[in-house]
């Protein structure tokens, strides 16, 4: 890797000396030049197809595409020269002429819409072509689906194709692809049909990618003012993910932990409970660390593959259902804190479940489909009454006009508000399994061990990450795959034939830290760095400097065990924390 | 089984034996070509085969006279056609009833139906050179055995036996040829790209997507003499070591492509294809992909995308086809008449090709000729042969003594060229010059009654239609040029919307991802060069010159000519025709639906439009 | 109305393309031109019949069908009225016979008639150029065509089944 040639190449009249597989847009970053992109992001769209990035190369024929063009040695680059500059102005205003002038109420408007940010740039004329009216043959409007999880407009979409990449090559799902051609060309469904007809499993990832307002999680802002009106006893909570990311929204360095001013958010917005879902997290690893050994010990069936991710889940059910039986059947974390909410703190509390409302502020916009399954409704009522994104929290923090990075830190409410380092990580890929190692091998030999940091799972610079452990004489082969695409090789493995005792899925690449309810960052910073891992550095901190980092450890999960479900896998745990899955 | 280069040696001697006075040998038997192409199948030859067919039957001549199905002769015009041999006499127009006189009077007798020949045939031929259309019409392209006859596969023979790959590279490139789908590049020089990489798998693509509308020079070839094409591309596979191959057709060709499948099979059975070619232990073997109806699929990183199931979608070059192409694996692509002359040239040398044609391009080019002129058409000519010669000497010039407008090559990708550049040699650089380009070949005709703007706006709602929609400048940017030219021919322009014009096609062309996008605007931007004048007709003075687009006409009544009988009036649809049988009658330009029925009613052709 | 058994029938001749097929590569263009011979086009359980069975997204199968003009999501009328609009026909005033095919069958291009007897369709160029302007009825080629012949035509065809 170190040794990579490089070459010396002139861009606008200055050297340049880069490696040789850089690209010109890259190189051009060399010398402080950004070249617009649109379509570009890296490793998930590399096409060349918006034309913004357009560059001169001498001797070449046309102008070439910087995003994708590598340099060469020798090469000399002119990256704005006046034909260039008016013809990136002009395309800009084409894809203008063919988008809604709605800014001002789009989400994206506000909050890094990839296409105003350029148009601004450029000082396109917004009215450019719209003046001509009568020569404009009113832009068609299309209809907008709004899923339970997904909003789409494809009026505000502008072609890029990073979604339909992410979701075919990232994800490997395929919801949605180009339909048409020439001018009638959309990012769309098969049959236009809504989106939740189709194998979509929410992961969202397409929202993360998206460079203006076309993609969206479902917005429950207006269902949320209208819950708060009803008067119900508002219980919160957030996991581990969210407080990762949140500051972003309000300009705070990426992988800025804010915990505590989250907390403090979330009273001033007027919950009256703020649970943490890093306590089920530790709950979690309780039923599927126990689940685990007892597959372990009875022979099967193996591997147990854990379930916190609803956007795998929905995956497994649409195209690996004959393995549906290896997924453990614990409920993700959050289903499992919404049914103790209503379940112990409601009879602990005194409150009739049917007046408590549970809201989840989670960075998923699958675990919005997940909160309206009916299986999960242990107390019945749904354990979740409501699911926001962190980009929702945002927006409503905003809207009340909470200056948040001044806040002072909060803390969680007791009892479901305590957890552990080890739950923490849980919104990193490799978290879970880590966490589950770390009870799991406490459990089977039987003593704490010193061994805490399961480093070989931790990162996202490999998809699959692979470990082997002996533990108490056992040998237990174990994996974690982030990105549904690696979940499937993972899966063609086994069904190959390959042996497994543990897998770790979770649909986001990175884990939870990238989820598609996460902010969403531009690609102008997308681009240049790798986010779910500076995300994912937060939970790691925060892990290390928790004074408790195993889930069976944790206090208040040991109380709950004693005063109210018994042993883990109980009866009582069972009903409560366990769930089915169904063939699609 | 397989046959090895000796069998098929023998069997061009024993076929060339049968085909008799064919070739002038001295036969009493009696041959009848019946042109079997699609124009001529379209105008009812299979008809005339079928009666034929009786007549031999009925007259127990079947062991005498012989039915030759054969490709385009090339003057569709006057199809369906037939020859017959001896005498190589061409009947054209042939309608079944003609058929019986015929066989009377020729064929039983000997005496030419001098009614039926043509006037036309010496003018068309006399100045063509075939070498890409050689066998069509002369040859029964679903046997295999006439096409051997007349040297086939004995190039591919000598290639594999007396030549190295790098050989056949060096010949290709010596020879001068440019490949005949549009950008004219040059064929040698693409062999040796792939021909360098150093891969196992690589493939030779034969682009027979003739998508231009009017160009059917490529489907000819396939239905005339579709063993020169697998021939070629069998060399090309030997050239750059590929051993797999793939013609990609148009769906909208069922003949070409039937032909196509009966002479891959019958080169099959012969052991041309597979895994021991003519017994030299070369191997290739070819499969046909349909296309679905995708003009931009023509272009090649498209047509690649396309063979591999997706949609037609073109990707950035660099990496060419060549380095980076079907499967990701080296390919070339090239079109059927450049294929087509590939045997050919082996055969003669570079140096007989290189003779022919221009400096810069050389050979013959086919040309699909139509519109408004008299022989309708396949042409092949010299490279350096003159507008003129080709619509006026081979053509026969514009019909009903209307006069030339323009003549457009290059079909939605090139531009149109007038008067004044009527004797321009053909070739690839001087069709650039003149801001169209050579494309596949279709040259249509334009008389004076066709509208410039609108023949831009037609080309430019084909490729709106036809573009793929990857990059804004050709999906969005063709629409708004559309767009205003639609304003203009609807008389509603000003002369700022030509700038606008102007303005969004330089930049569409450059910016454009594919050569699809960035030909788009050329119908546009030749039209706006040689007939600005009819655009601002359009835009200052509110007319169409032409008389072509129906929001400008006016329709009226020429008073000299109108006998005040009042039928105009009682047709007219929107009832704008007012007046009485004493006064005569007026028609209000306002209120009229401009749908010519008051016209077409009028007894005595008073009524004019646009006037 | 209900022919079950003959769709069945047709699912079971594409499943037998789909196998004939499956080991291609880049099987999908083909399939689906075989499985509009057999359907006539391409409706929603077709697409999910050849998705499921390549081991493609539906949305890529739907994206490829709409990319392609050949590949039609409607049902066509038993007699298909075919309109070349290549550019040698349009010169010879292929818009006035389409203006007239519009006119009397009261439809759109790309539609068929509620009775399933006609559908009108444009397509570029057939390459019978030499026979401009050209209109093909099922396999039946009609080339020099005039307005006032297109009526002929029509009055043939609607006394036909």
């Amino acid at each position: 890797m170190k040794n990579k040639k490089r070459v010396q190449l002139t861009i606008d009249g200055m050297d340049v000396n880069v490696p040789e597989d850089y690209t010109i847009l890259q190189a051009a970053k060399e010398v402080n030049i950004k070249i617009p992109t649109l379509c570009y992001l890296k490793d998930i769209c590399e096409i060349g197809a918006c034309r913004m990035c357009l560059v001169e190369v001498e001797g070449a024929k046309g102008w070439q595409a910087s995003c994708v063009q590598k340099v060469a040695e020798g090469m000399v680059v002119r990256t704005h020269t006046p034909d260039i500059l008016n013809f990136r102005k002009k395309n800009l205003e084409l894809i203008l002429s063919n988008h809604p002038a709605m800014c001002q109420s789009c989400n994206r408007g506000s909050t890094g819409c990839e296409l105003k940010t350029l148009a601004n740039n450029m000082d396109t004329e917004f009215a450019n072509y719209a003046k001509n009216q009568e020569v404009i043959t009113a832009n068609q409007v299309l209809e907008v689906d709004e899923g339970i999880s997904i909003y789409r407009d494809p009026n505000r979409c502008i072609l890029c194709r990073r979604c339909i990449s992410v979701c075919h090559n990232i994800q490997t799902v395929g919801a949605i692809d180009v339909i048409n051609r020439g001018f009638n060309t959309v990012v769309g469904t098969t049959f236009n049909r809504p989106i939740d007809e189709s194998k979509c499993v929410n992961c969202g990832q397409c929202i993360n990618v998206c460079p203006t307002g076309a993609l969206q999680e479902h917005q429950s802002l207006d269902e949320f003012w209208a819950l708060m009106k009803t008067g119900k006893h508002l219980v919160v909570q957030t996991a581990p993910a969210v407080r990762a990311a949140l500051g972003e929204e309000f300009d705070m360095p990426i992988g800025t932990d804010v915990t505590g001013k989250m907390v403090t958010a979330l009273r001033m917005l007027g919950f009256h409970k703020v649970f943490d879902t890093d306590m089920a997290a530790d709950l979690t690893i309780m039923e599927e660390g126990t689940e685990l050994i007892h597959r372990i010990q009875n022979g099967g069936p193996l591997p147990l593959i854990t379930s916190c991710s609803p956007g795998w889940i929905k995956f497994c059910e649409h195209f690996y259902h004959d393995m549906l039986e290896n997924v453990s059947s614990c409920k993700s974390p959050h289903e499992m804190m919404g049914a103790m909410v209503k379940s112990y703190y409601a009879e602990k509390s005194g409150i009739d479940p049917a007046d408590i409302a549970v809201i989840s502020i989670m960075p998923c916009t699958a675990k919005k489909y997940e909160a309206q399954r009916e299986e999960l409704a242990a107390t019945g009522y749904q354990d979740v009454d409501m699911v926001l994104t962190t980009r929702e929290l945002a927006r409503m923090i905003k809207a009340f006009g909470i200056d948040f990075p001044a806040l002072p830190d909060g803390e969680f409410d007791n009892p479901l508000g305590i957890s552990t380092g080890a739950a923490t990580i849980f919104g990193a890929t490799g978290g879970v399994m880590e966490a589950a190692l770390r009870t799991v091998a406490d459990v089977l030999t039987g003593q704490s061990s010193d061994s805490i940091d399961y480093t070989q799972v931790r990162g996202n610079e490999e998809g699959i990450k692979e470990v082997t452990l002996e533990i108490a004489g056992l040998t237990i082969k174990a994996a974690a795959a982030h990105g549904l695409g690696n979940a499937r090789k993972l899966m063609e493995r086994i069904k190959a034939g390959e042996h497994f005792d543990f897998i770790e899925v979770m649909a986001c690449p990175g884990g939870c830290v990238n989820g598609g309810g996460q902010p969403q960052q531009p690609s102008s910073v997308r681009n240049w760095m790798n986010l779910a891992e500076e995300r994912a550095k937060a939970l790691y901190r925060s892990d290390q400097e928790s004074f408790v980092r195993k889930s069976h450890k944790n206090p208040a999960v040991k109380e709950l065990y004693k005063t109210y479900l018994g042993e883990p896998g109980s009866e009582k745990a069972h009903h409560l924390l366990h769930t089915h899955y169904i063939k699609r | 089984m397989g046959k090895t280069i000796k069998d098929i040696q023998a069997i061009k001697e024993a076929t060339l034996q049968a085909f008799g006075n064919r070739i002038g040998n001295d036969d009493d038997r009696i041959y009848i070509m019946t042109c079997c192409g699609t124009g001529c199948t379209s105008s009812g030859s299979l008809k005339n085969r079928e009666r034929l067919e009786e007549l031999m039957e009925r007259d127990g001549l079947q062991d005498k006279v012989h039915l030759v199905k054969t490709g385009c002769f090339g003057l569709c015009a006057e199809g369906p056609i037939l020859v017959v041999y001896p005498g190589n006499v061409m009947y054209t127009n042939v309608q079944p009833d003609d058929i019986n006189e015929i066989w009377e009077a020729h064929i039983k007798n000997g005496r030419v139906v001098e009614r039926l020949t043509s006037e036309n045939e010496q003018d068309f031929f006399s100045k063509q050179m075939r070498i890409s259309l050689r066998n069509c019409g002369r040859i029964d392209p679903e046997n295999i055995d006439e096409y051997i006859a007349y040297g086939g596969y004995e190039a591919l023979a000598k290639v594999l036996t007396e030549m190295e790959p790098e050989d056949v590279i060096k010949l290709m490139k010596d020879s001068g040829l440019r490949g005949r789908g549009g950008g004219g590049f040059p064929t040698g020089v693409k062999w040796d790209f792939a021909a360098q990489q150093q891969k196992t798998e690589k493939y030779v693509v034969c682009n027979a997507d003739e998508g231009d509308p009017g160009a059917f020079m490529d489907r000819s070839v396939l239905e005339g003499d579709p063993h020169s094409v697998i021939e070629a591309m069998a060399i090309a596979g030997y050239a750059i070591g590929a051993s797999m191959g793939y013609v990609y057709v148009r769906a909208e060709y069922p003949i070409a492509v039937q032909r196509l499948s009966i002479a891959i099979q019958q080169a099959k059975e012969y052991g041309i294809l597979g895994d021991n070619v003519m017994g030299t232990g070369f191997k290739f073997d070819m499969d046909i992909r349909l296309g679905a109806g995708a003009f931009v699929c023509g272009e090649e990183t498209a047509l690649l995308t396309s063979i591999e199931g997706n949609r037609g979608e073109p990707k950035l070059k660099p990496p060419f086809p060549a380095v980076e192409g079907l499967f990701g694996k080296p390919t070339i692509i090239n079109n059927v008449e450049t294929f087509s002359n590939i045997p050919q040239i082996i055969l003669n040398g570079a140096e007989w090709f290189n003779g022919i044609g221009t400096e810069k391009s050389k050979g013959t080019k086919v040309f699909a000729l139509g519109g408004k002129i008299n022989n309708t058409g396949l042409v092949e000519v010299p490279m350096g042969t003159t507008l003129r010669e080709i619509i006026y000497e081979i053509g026969g010039g514009i019909p009903n003594g209307k006069k030339f407008k323009a003549a457009q090559t290059g079909g939605p990708s090139g531009g149109c060229i007038p008067a004044e550049h009527l004797d321009t040699p053909i070739d690839y650089d001087s069709l650039l010059k003149l801001q169209s380009m050579m494309g596949s070949g279709g040259m249509i005709v334009m008389d004076e009654d066709t509208c410039m703007v609108d023949i831009a706006k037609f080309y430019l709602e084909f490729t709106v239609e036809e573009s793929c929609g990857k990059c804004p400048p050709c999906r969005i940017g063709t629409k708004r040029m559309l767009e205003i030219l639609t304003k203009i021919t609807e008389g509603k322009g000003t002369l700022e919307d030509l700038d606008d014009l102007e303005y969004l096609a330089t930049n569409i062309k450059r910016g454009a991802l594919c050569g699809l996008g960035q030909t788009a605007p050329n119908p546009v931007i030749s039209t706006l060069k040689y007939f600005r004048d009819e655009y601002e007709a359009h835009v200052v003075d509110k007319k169409c010159p032409a008389g072509v687009c129906v929001s400008m006409l006016r329709y009226k009544i020429n008073e000299d000519l109108c006998k005040k009988c009042g039928i105009c009036a009682k047709n007219c649809p929107a009832q704008c025709i007012s007046g009485s049988k004493t006064e005569g009658y007026v028609i209000d330009n306002e209120k009229c639906l401009k749908c010519g029925v008051c016209m077409e009613k009028c007894p005595f052709k008073a009524i004019m439009k646009n006037a | 109305m209900c022919n079950c058994k003959e769709m069945e029938m047709k699912f079971e001749q594409l499943d037998q393309i789909i196998d004939k097929h499956k080991a291609e590569r880049g099987a999908l263009i083909p399939v689906l031109h075989e499985a509009q011979e057999v359907f006539g086009y391409l409706p929603y359980e077709v697409q999910e019949r050849i998705a499921d069975g390549l081991g493609l997204s539906m949305a890529k199968v739907y994206g490829v069908v709409t990319f392609y003009s050949q590949f039609s999501l409607k049902q066509k009328g038993r007699y298909k009225i075919n309109v070349c609009m290549g550019t040698a026909c349009y010169v010879k005033g292929a818009n006035d016979i389409l203006g007239k095919f519009l006119g009397r069958l009261k439809i759109q291009v790309g539609d068929c008639t509620p009775d399933g007897k006609f559908s009108l369709d444009s397509c570029r160029c057939i390459g019978a150029c030499g026979l401009a302007p050209v209109v093909t009825i099922n396999d039946e080629v009609y080339g020099r065509l005039t307005p006032e012949m297109v009526d002929q035509i029509m009055d043939e065809y609607e006394r036909k089944e």
